[in-house]
């Protein structure tokens, strides 16, 4: 199992409010590959950026309720913040989703990533500017822009400034949440690239790449996992979960999305009925069967995580029966 | 009828319902039924020679006595009352050009109109205000509570200006606002019901906010000896304990009443201001 | 006017220059020489990225801005020229919008029939039955009148509250909607039900959309025509079908290369750099300099050059 960079096993980890708990995450299992890139989907408020947080903040009212994280040996739930620390930036690094607008319009770039680094105990001499100024290379950047403010730069470049930064330690395991969604359509090819090229490259081992996009995630995730509400719902190798879906869920979310060629007169796509449930006190059962129109009896307990192939889990009651006919 | 009144004045009821407003406002009116019934209870004239100097709190002198005999109960209830006029005129007038000049700068927002006004807002901003109190104040050998009260509030207002421009100014931008623009609704109802209702538990705790900062505006001059010419405030009884050292001398009650009675006033007003915040924001009701 | 297209409104040589700054004033061209007709019952997709100057052109036709240069001809009269209120009026009543952000197009302090109260206060709406017409519109949308009605905004979802405000374009029966970035905010399960329903609306009340998005996928899916635009030009248009399978200007060609999409991959061989297109535009208009605007087929135009 050695081979495996991140463990998560039966992870729970619940917003604790005055009305009660919101359970953002429960009950999830994955892990992650050496040298893979994990695509993690779903709607807004199904847990994917709870997920994120859970491993690397770790601040109320976010409160870890039970299950496993193994990060290359480190059981990081169980670790204090003091120990945590060392992992920062090192094992794993995390760009945030709203990473473009923390950047301060009075200092220069230079002084922004001296100020980070510093932040991690990490020295500012010339041999560490000489690997900034190599990486900006990497990522098309002319090391002129270490001299310039931040308005001075496009959404694309801060991006690409920003992932210099949170890997410039070369960390093993690198979560990036909503990387591409707040940038132009050219950008975005730039920057997802650019994240499997960081893979390619060794820089990062791994990297677990949130978004609401399930096509980009087609172009450069090993494997794609689909959470809804909360709860795991299926993951896969991409081509798997793209062309052989085994959740009702994975199968809508891909069957909504337009592609070039489909036209309105020709085909109409459907998106699926109402809203995803509200995760406060939310009862047993599977959290889509309200909108799923294959939901029975049974659904009304929690489904188990099943193996469908390897490499490929699902967790719905329903899927051996089903298979065939969402497939057509 | 009860209903139908309530579900007209949501926010009313929501503001009175909620936990901080109520604690809030009953500090509140303790304090200003204190200022308009206590100087009826008080059976001294504030000047009056009340009895023995130098007495601790009792049941004859609820607050004890000064140095020199006077009831410190009678003094600090009438100067409550005074200074809490002043406060409150001032606070009343500064929120009322504050919002003026910032409503209409920001409604012309962009305009030569909006520059000159913000340019004489910032005149204001950049004066050292307790100077510019201390050589009005120092200039008028007359002053009664009204000129007190237009001394304070000609310093307090900028903020007030540029704080409601701005608010002005990001509303006039809202798609909601955009909305109501091409629904073809007057412009006047564009501005009260999106613009200045959107505003109005803004502004009203921006006024709360003023009469925290022109009670203290006040209490600082009279404490300066630059109060009002005639009777007595709050910020005299202090500066008359402080003068006689009244602290040094054991006589807590003299100088620190009055200032705690100040204290509490302030503080139930920020209470009022947060609960009301809640309230007026649907969002923040669920919470 | 008896022309072989039905066309509703005319834009022509659209331009708009924002200045900021009063002492030291800044130019901005937002816009520059638009031109595009809008007809009847269809749906136009206006497709660029952020900069673009889309939302420009939008704002400019509901009249929320005004024009620095070129008209906007609707009923034969240059819109700029209404001035008076209830000429306003009679403009508004059949030409409508609605804004990307759900959240902020509703005033959140009153409740979501606001917006129909609105439209009922300010027009002479055909309805005997205000409260029926406004269920029946809601019914048209999928929206249950019962669990919408009588709510603040932040009580529902934003594919609810858009929907709400497809019911309220439809409760005016309007000629022209610009739905600026409709469903950005959405999400993917719930974003295709809106947009369907947009389609079917504008089909069924031959409504005209000027469908504003930086989503080529979309577009394609729901459009007739499409205009792209970049810096303030429109760079490439015309039916949306030859736009899209034979994209001659650089600028469109970049955004197909770029676009994500399920069941094609990106060439991991191919360099591809977004800031190289700055390059290729202006290349591009150097080879072909003085032909500007070109019909190099039936309905698909290509900008050739940069005046």
């Amino acid at each position: 199992m050695s081979e495996n960079i991140l463990e998560v096993k039966n992870l729970k980890a619940y917003y604790d409010i005055l009305k009660g708990q919101v359970k953002a995450v429960d009950n999830v299992t994955f892990n992650l590959k050496k040298g893979e890139i994990l695509g993690l989907a779903g709607e807004s408020g199904c847990g994917k950026s709870t997920l994120a947080s859970t491993f690397i903040s770790r601040k109320k009212p976010l409160k870890y309720i039970s299950g496993e994280v193994d990060l290359v040996g480190n059981k990081i739930m169980q670790m204090s913040e003091e120990e945590f620390k060392e992992l920062r930036l090192r094992t794993i690094s995390l760009i945030p989703q709203y990473a473009l607008d923390a950047f301060s319009p009075t200092k220069k770039i230079k002084t922004y990533i001296a100020d980070l680094a510093r932040q991690h105990g990490i020295k500012t001499d010339k041999e560490f500017f000489d690997k900034v100024k190599e990486r900006l290379d990497l990522v098309n950047l002319d090391e002129s822009v270490l001299n310039r403010y931040s308005i001075e730069l496009s959404g694309g470049m801060k991006q690409r400034v920003i992932m210099v930064i949170s890997t410039i330690l070369d960390p093993e395991f690198l979560i990036a949440d909503e990387i591409t969604s707040a940038l132009d359509v050219s950008s975005q090819r730039f920057v997802a690239t650019m994240l499997a090229n960081l893979r390619d490259l060794g820089i990062i081992k791994s990297s677990i790449f949130i978004t609401h996009d399930l096509s980009i995630l087609y172009q450069i995730a090993d494997r794609i996992m689909i959470m809804y509400a909360g709860n795991f719902a299926e993951i896969g190798p991409t081509d798997e979960i793209v062309d052989n879906p085994r959740h009702p869920y994975t199968r809508a979310l891909i069957d909504s999305l337009p592609k070039v060629g489909i036209q309105y007169k020709d085909k109409r796509l459907s998106g699926i009925e109402g809203t995803p449930p509200h995760l406060l006190n939310i009862e047993e059962g599977c959290r889509f069967r309200h909108r799923c129109p294959y939901a029975i009896d049974k659904c009304e307990e929690t489904p188990e995580r099943e193996k469908v192939a390897e490499d490929h889990f699902v967790s719905c009651w329903r899927w051996k029966e089903l298979g065939s006919d969402l497939n057509g | 009828m009860a209903k139908d009144f309530w579900a007209k004045h949501e926010n009313l009821y929501y503001a009175l319902t909620n936990k901080k407003v109520i604690f809030g406002l009953t500090i509140v009116a303790f304090v200003f039924l204190l200022a308009a019934f206590g100087p009826m209870i008080a059976q001294y004239e504030y000047d009056e020679y009340a009895g023995q100097g130098y007495l601790p709190p009792s049941s004859e002198h609820f607050f004890g006595t000064t140095i020199d005999g006077k009831d410190v109960f009678t003094r600090t209830v009438n100067g409550l009352r005074s200074t809490l006029l002043v406060g409150a005129i001032a606070g009343s007038i500064a929120t009322l050009i504050g919002c003026i000049i910032g409503f209409v700068a920001g409604y012309y927002g962009g305009t030569i109109f909006d520059e000159l006004l913000m340019m004489l807002t910032n005149i204001f901003v950049v004066m050292p205000q307790l100077a510019l109190l201390i050589v009005i104040a120092a200039f008028l050998e007359v002053r009664g509570t009204f000129v007190m009260a237009v001394i304070v509030a000609s310093t307090a207002w900028p903020w007030t200006a540029r704080a409601v421009r701005s608010q002005t100014l990001s509303l006039k931008n809202q798609e909601y606002v955009s909305l109501s623009r091409i629904s073809s609704i007057s412009v006047g109802r564009i501005l009260r019901e999106d613009i200045a209702s959107n505003m109005f538990s803004y502004v009203f705790m921006v006024f709360i906010q003023q009469f925290n900062g022109t009670m203290l505006a006040t209490v600082q001059l009279e404490f300066l000896g630059l109060g009002p010419t005639k009777g007595i405030s709050l910020g005299l009884v202090m500066q008359n304990a402080v003068n006689w050292n009244g602290i040094q001398l054991g006589m807590w009650w003299w100088a620190i009443i009055p200032g705690l009675i100040l204290t509490i006033l302030i503080t139930a007003l920020y209470f009022i201001n947060t609960g009301l915040d809640a309230a007026f924001n649907p969002r923040l009701r669920e919470m | 006017m008896a022309k072989n297209k039905d066309v509703v409104m005319s834009v022509q040589g659209l331009t708009k220059v924002f200045k900021s700054g009063i002492l030291n004033p800044e130019y901005t061209v937002a816009a520059k020489d638009i031109s595009f007709d809008i007809e009847k019952g269809k749906i136009i997709s206006l497709i660029g990225e952020s900069g673009s100057g889309k939302t420009t052109v939008g704002k400019l036709i509901l009249k929320l801005i005004n024009p620095s240069e070129g008209k906007i001809i609707y009923n034969g009269k240059d819109i700029s020229e209404i001035k008076e209120k209830e000429e306003t009026k009679q403009y508004y009543r059949r030409v409508q919008g609605i804004f990307q952000d759900p959240f902020a197009t509703f005033n959140p302090l009153y409740r979501v029939d606001r917006v129909f109260d609105l439209i009922f206060d300010s027009f002479d709406l055909d309805y005997e039955d205000k409260d029926q017409a406004i269920r029946e519109a809601l019914f048209d949308v999928n929206l249950n009148p019962d669990r919408t009605l009588g709510k603040f905004p932040h009580q529902l979802s934003g594919g609810q509250l858009q929907r709400l405000l497809i019911a309220r374009a439809l409760l005016m029966d309007v000629d022209v909607l610009i739905a600026d970035e409709l469903i950005s905010m959405l999400d993917a399960s719930t974003r295709i039900g809106v947009l369907n329903l947009l389609v079917e609306s504008c089909k069924k009340h031959g409504m005209a959309v000027i469908f504003i998005t930086h989503d080529l996928n979309l577009g394609y899916y729901i459009s007739d025509h499409s205009l792209i635009m970049y810096k303030g030009r429109l760079v490439e248009r015309g039916d949306t079908k030859k736009v899209y399978e034979n994209a001659t200007h650089p600028y469109t060609q970049m955004l197909f290369e770029a676009v994500p999409e399920i069941g094609e991959r990106w060439d991991p061989d191919e360099e591809f750099l977004p800031e190289q297109v700055v390059q290729d535009v202006k290349e591009f208009y150097q080879e072909n300099q003085g032909k500007g605007f070109v019909e190099i087929e039936e309905e698909h135009s290509v900008l050739f050059s940069d005046k």
